[in-house]
């Protein structure tokens, strides 16, 4: 066994460690930390796969920022986790045979193999461009319009994040520019008609 | 064991991993956010077969999708966070089996 295959085994072993983790964690910080653990060794597997930049960008987009983003979520809110665990395994039997039942049929589909015999690996030009200038090409030759798209998607995304969020303060004085805007006549002065009535305190004293 | 990977190696991987999060789903039922955690781990399983496939076909278009999967899942967990901060503020709770409302 060389040393890639090895270094896979053992970076399989501890995602898939780490991914048991994630579901069976007793408390919800152990299990973002262990989702962390997960997403670096899939990084490390996605290294051995020669896709760099992506094994680097999974590390900064994911670890660096949507994991951070988990565990101010599970550390801000006050989580009873006692309740949610409650009857935890009882479900256990139908996950078993559901997840034995997708692992089955994956099977089934990976024992007739892929004919990887159209295939042809990367050339050795393609390789000594590097993976990064390789992925940056094709992204702003073949695939400039969705780029684009998902740089609008991840503007609509914290436009939503922060407009759901949102709480306006309440002991900050400000113009409601709609609202006076709508304002009619009729809201501010009120003319009321009414008979002359004699003032009557200065007639007692 | 042959020695050298295969593109079969991966695929395994992946597919475990994904029915380990499928019954991670099944278990934690009720606690929201290790569902999103759960649907984390899927979508990192679909992007391992996304590049191995690219790697063992000679194929950048795979790594492509990865890059845009990470992009939809990362703005997919930014709004599923939000979404739930707001329903802890107006439920105290993150229960899914308490979020009955709609039920009518």
């Amino acid at each position: 066994m060389n040393t890639t295959t090895t270094l896979f085994y053992v970076f399989a072993a501890v995602l898939l460690g780490a991914a048991f983790g994630v579901i069976t964690a007793r408390s919800t910080v152990h299990a973002a930390l262990y989702l962390v653990l997960a997403f670096f060794s899939a990084a490390c597997v996605w290294m051995l796969l020669k896709a760099e930049f992506l094994a680097i960008a999974l590390v900064l987009v994911y670890v660096g920022a949507v994991m951070v983003l988990f565990l101010f979520v599970v550390m801000m809110l006050d989580i009873n986790t006692d309740s949610m665990r409650l009857n935890f395994w009882r479900h256990f039997p139908l996950a078993g045979l559901v997840g034995a039942l997708i692992a089955l049929e994956m099977t089934l589909v990976l024992r007739g193999g892929f004919d990887l015999s159209q295939a042809k690996p990367f050339s050795a030009a393609e390789l000594q461009l590097g993976n990064t200038k390789q992925l940056g090409v094709e992204i702003y030759t073949n695939y400039l319009y969705p780029l684009q798209l998902a740089a609008v998607l991840l503007l609509v995304a914290i436009i939503a994040a922060i407009a759901l969020t949102l709480r306006a303060r309440k002991d900050s004085r400000y113009v409601d520019a709609s609202q006076q805007v709508r304002a009619k006549k009729a809201d501010r002065v009120r003319l009321v008609k009414m008979a002359a009535v004699a003032d009557d305190r200065q007639e007692k004293s | 064991m042959s020695g050298t990977l295969t593109l079969s190696h991966f695929l395994a991987l992946g597919a475990i991993l994904f029915a380990l999060a499928v019954i991670g789903i099944f278990l934690n039922r009720r606690n929201l956010i290790v569902l999103l955690m759960a649907i984390e781990l899927m979508l990192l399983a679909v992007n391992l077969n996304f590049i191995a496939f690219s790697h063992y076909l000679g194929d950048m278009d795979g790594q492509v999708f990865v890059f845009f999967i990470l992009t939809v899942a990362a703005a997919e967990s930014a709004i599923g966070l939000a979404i739930l901060v707001v329903l802890f503020r107006n439920r105290e709770s993150i229960n899914v089996q308490e979020l009955d409302r709609l039920k009518g």
